[in-house]
């Protein structure tokens, strides 16, 4: 059968919420897609998300509004993100729910057989859907299903364990395709496309530690950051207040459980003491995250009092009843029982926190273009929507309002775009012959280092200077450190010389973006004086750190006046390091006041 | 010195090459897990005979046990390996790839199989587009709690594994991609193509080349009782089977 050349194609790396819906949009508006991940869709990072997603549904007669649900995203985002994306996004999300509702999404439901709606930080209102504490599993679920739908219908191809590498731009700098690797047979081939979008998910793996899936290593990114898309706000990382330590992953504990009457304590004098119901009486256990994570830290490591000294405080269920429990958070604690071994429906769970999630990723406009045409970004590796801070339940919709959005602009694009010229056979053949030579070179490194203790590495430094609490003095040597480790890099030794799923040759390549994405996120960090939702930093004194008379240490207030900019990060393709600079964007509609939860 | 932990571990280089065995030792720590300790291998991969050999190859995302990603034979039952505790585990622990799947390398297994069977049954509700139709329909909390069970299927393919009927021998999707056919005949929109679920379940490698072993339900690291819904389609698929000839 003759192919129809009439047809759009469009490549979309990634197959979490973000990219399946994005996939959805294109078929239905008559394009195919070449739909490339790491793994088979379905097990996509998204079904880690738990908790629920946020939407205006007012089912439980708090006359909640879609208002209120803009103004709580905007000032839980310490008023850095752009008010009118934000207003688009809660405004349709009520209509996700109801579509994902459609495809099957088991969302939990109230004895009328209407959705429920449960609490989550930051929000007064009861305004988070959720299937049990499955979130984002069943509503990725839904996605894989009407997307195996159009595969069976043929307008998707699935390329699944292909490893996206780079993108492919003509002699104008557009984007017009991308290069991929079989993560099996290991075959690096080109693709042509009409429009290119990258849904690739977070960078947590760039912190080693995190709550994320071991595939979210932002290196996707990373890549098109070095061939020129811009990187913006990558400072703000959110960490999660309620992890279980661990030495593979921290595993998260759901802010469901602080939503759902869980409490936060630790022993003082003797007693329970239960933080930050004292510290922030208005909002007690329910907090925005990097509130909790900062009084948690700041329990913890200054005042000595966490559990048995050690970096852990309660998070404790075992006041509520376990039916209730086991209705609305069965599968968490489930998971709880299964790695710690303890029963949280009888005892305190032991927590600390998280790196969790990226706020910053490639900057976007409001439809999600980057600045290199005809690619595009969305879902949690664009840095739309969020600001300085997100919400708990804001991620899920925003992966999938931002699909909704960045599919149909794809076939815009694709339809109307100035493309420019077209590839010839001979650059794309250059282009991937690069990445071949690239790939080669690698499996050819003999050094004395190992890539997976370079990234571990990687991981301590990055907790230690650039995570819950920053000062210049330490994102200074940070910067130092990290530029030693992309030396270091050079001296790799590798012991897989197998043309089989050659895992640790790709993690080679994948740790060198991760290593240039941490440069960016760190002087990010340091540019940025001032604090502001996730980005806390200390004020230095005589190259020391300022305490108060309390011994507390002296924070630097938000400064509106210089830092209300989206910071823009460019790759220098000499010096391979960060370059700042500052953007203004849209904050019209809501007036920036002070955010504080007490 | 820390306690050693000893993994005894299927290698295969390639989908034609012919299996081997090699262990390692993994210093102990409390909480370790099958996942973790692979991956203290691929920081320093040498066996205990001081070989220096290529990390061994292997799948998983989340490490939480919802991706169904890292699931393998661990002591001789197919499992996830990122909940599979040291401390519950007998010494040595021996790791093989789950061979009812074609083996890529190692312990990296090709599944596609199952993602291929939920397009047979047509694992979706048929939605006429993802724009705005009024109101969603109210559903029965009860249907839609078993609903949600069911929707944990993870596709890791352990119950594949464990079922004695999935193989060269016999057709049978398995147990999981099955129990899939239920879950949208329960959704009050995918109701509406339950007789072609039904049917399809009729064909070559449907609901009839289940034997009943009951071994499924014990392995499903979700719990879910796949037994019970089998046996619930099985009824059916058989008065589908009615309604077909007598048209009703
Ligand atoms: C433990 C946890 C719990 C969470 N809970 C909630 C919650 O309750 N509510 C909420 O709103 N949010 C939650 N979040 C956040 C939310 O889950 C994510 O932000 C969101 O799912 C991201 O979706 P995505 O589509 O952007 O990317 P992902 O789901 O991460 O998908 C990324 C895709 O890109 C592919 N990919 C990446 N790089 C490449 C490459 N180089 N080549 C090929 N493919 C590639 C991957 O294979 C994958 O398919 C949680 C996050 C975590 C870590």
């Amino acid at each position: 059968m003759a192919k129809d050349m009439s047809k759009k194609k469009i490549a979309i790396v990634g197959g979490g919420i973000s990219g399946l819906l994005a996939t959805i949009k294109v078929c239905e508006l008559g394009g195919e897609v070449d739909l490339f991940s790491y793994c088979p869709v379905k097990r996509s990072h998204s079904l880690c998300a738990q908790g629920g997603i946020n939407a205006c549904m007012d089912t439980k007669g708090e006359h909640d509004s879609i208002y209120e649900h803009f103004d709580d995203t905007v000032y839980g985002g310490d008023f850095l993100a752009d008010q009118i994306a934000v207003k688009g996004m809660v405004e349709a999300a009520p209509k996700l729910i109801k579509m994902f509702d459609r495809m099957g999404v088991p969302f939990t439901r109230t004895a009328e057989g209407v959705l429920d709606l449960r609490n989550f930080g930051g929000q007064k209102h009861k305004r988070t859907c959720f299937a049990g504490s499955t979130t984002g599993q069943q509503i990725l679920y839904a996605l894989d299903e009407q997307v195996r739908r159009w595969e069976v219908k043929g307008a998707v191809h699935k390329y699944e364990f292909w490893e996206f590498i780079k993108i492919i731009k003509n002699k104008e700098g557009i984007c017009r395709g991308l290069i991929a690797q079989s993560m099996n047979t290991m075959e690096i081939r080109a693709f042509l496309a009409d429009t290119v979008i990258l849904a690739t998910g977070g960078p947590g793996q760039v912190f080693g530690r995190c709550t994320a899936s071991t595939i979210c290593n932002g290196s996707a990114v990373s890549a098109v950051y070095q061939q020129g898309a811009e990187i913006a706000n990558p400072e703000f990382i959110q960490i999660h207040p309620t992890a279980i330590p661990g030495s593979d992953k921290n595993r998260l504990m759901s802010e469901a459980c602080r939503g759902e009457g869980g409490r936060v304590w630790v022993y003082k004098d003797g007693k329970p003491w239960y933080f930050l119901e004292e510290m922030y009486p208005a909002y007690g256990n329910l907090v925005p995250r990097d509130v909790a994570s900062r009084a948690i830290y700041k329990v913890c490591v200054h005042m000595g009092l966490g559990i048995n000294g050690e970096n852990r405080v309660y998070l404790d269920l075992s006041h509520i009843d376990s039916g209730y429990l086991e209705r609305k958070l069965g599968g968490i604690l489930e998971m709880y029982s299964e790695f710690v071994g303890q029963d949280p429906r009888k005892v305190p769970m032991e927590i600390f926190p998280s790196v969790h999630y990226s706020m910053g990723g490639i900057w976007v406009d409001r439809v999600h273009n980057t600045n290199i045409p005809g690619l595009m970004a969305s879902g949690e590796c664009d840095y739309q929507y969020h600001g300085a801070n997100r919400l708990g339940a804001n991620s899920l919709l925003s992966a999938a309002y931002s699909g909704t959005v960045s599919g149909p602009e794809a076939m815009k694009w694709a339809k109307t775009g100035n493309k420019g010229s077209d590839l010839t056979a001979e650059e794309i053949e250059n282009a991937r012959r690069e990445v071949q030579n690239e790939y080669d070179k690698i499996l050819t490194m003999n050094g004395s280092e190992n890539a997976h203790k370079l990234h571990h590495e990687m991981g301590d430094l990055m907790y230690k200077y650039v995570a819950i609490e920053r000062d210049n003095n330490g994102l200074d040597a940070c910067l130092v450190e990290l530029k030693k480790l992309l030396k270091r890099w050079d001296d790799i030794g590798i012991t897989d010389h197998s043309t089989v799923a050659n895992q640790e040759a790709m993690f080679v390549r994948q740790l060198r973006n991760m290593i240039l994405y941490a440069m960016a996120i760190t002087k990010g960090a340091r540019m940025r004086d001032e604090s502001r939702g996730a980005h806390a930093k200390i004020v230095l004194e005589n190259g020391k750190r300022k305490m108060d008379e309390n011994g507390d240490l002296v924070f630097m207030g938000r400064d509106d006046e210089k830092f209300m900019r989206i910071t823009i990060v460019n790759y220098d393709q000499k010096t391979e390091e960060p370059i700042v600079t500052y953007r203004d964007f849209d904050h019209s509609l809501i007036k920036p006041r002070l955010r504080s939860y007490k | 010195m820390a306690d050693k932990v000893r993994f005894v571990i299927e290698r295969q280089d390639g989908p034609n090459e012919k299996p081997y065995e090699q262990e390692f030792d993994v210093d102990y720590r409390p909480g370790l897990n099958v996942v973790a300790a692979l991956m203290e291998i691929q920081k320093n991969p040498m066996t205990v005979d001081g070989k220096k050999v290529a990390p061994v190859t292997w799948e998983c995302n989340c490490l939480e046990k919802v991706c169904g990603a890292c699931m393998m034979v661990i002591n001789g039952r197919a499992r996830q390996a990122c909940c599979a505790l040291v401390d519950e585990l007998s010494k040595p622990i021996h790791l093989a790839p789950a061979r009812t799947f074609p083996v890529i390398r190692d312990l990296l297994i090709d599944r596609s199989v199952m993602f291929e069977s939920l397009k047979k049954i047509q694992g979706w509700v048929e939605l006429d587009g993802s724009w705005e139709v009024k109101d969603a329909p109210i559903q029965n909390p009860y249907t839609a709690a078993t609903a949600y069970e069911i929707s944990h299927c993870m596709t890791c393919g352990c119950c594949l594994e464990a079922c004695p009927n999935v193989g060269p021998q016999s057709d049978f999707i398995g147990p999981a991609p099955t129990v899939q056919a239920y879950l949208f005949n329960l959704h009050p929109l995918g109701k509406f193509d339950a007789p072609k679920r039904l049917n399809a379940l009729m064909e070559k490698g449907g609901i009839t080349s289940c034997g009943n072993s009951q071994n499924c339900v014990e392995v499903c690291p979700k719990s879910i009782k796949l037994t019970t819904y089998l046996a619930q389609l099985n009824r059916d698929v058989n008065k589908q089977a009615l309604r077909n000839i007598f048209n009703f």
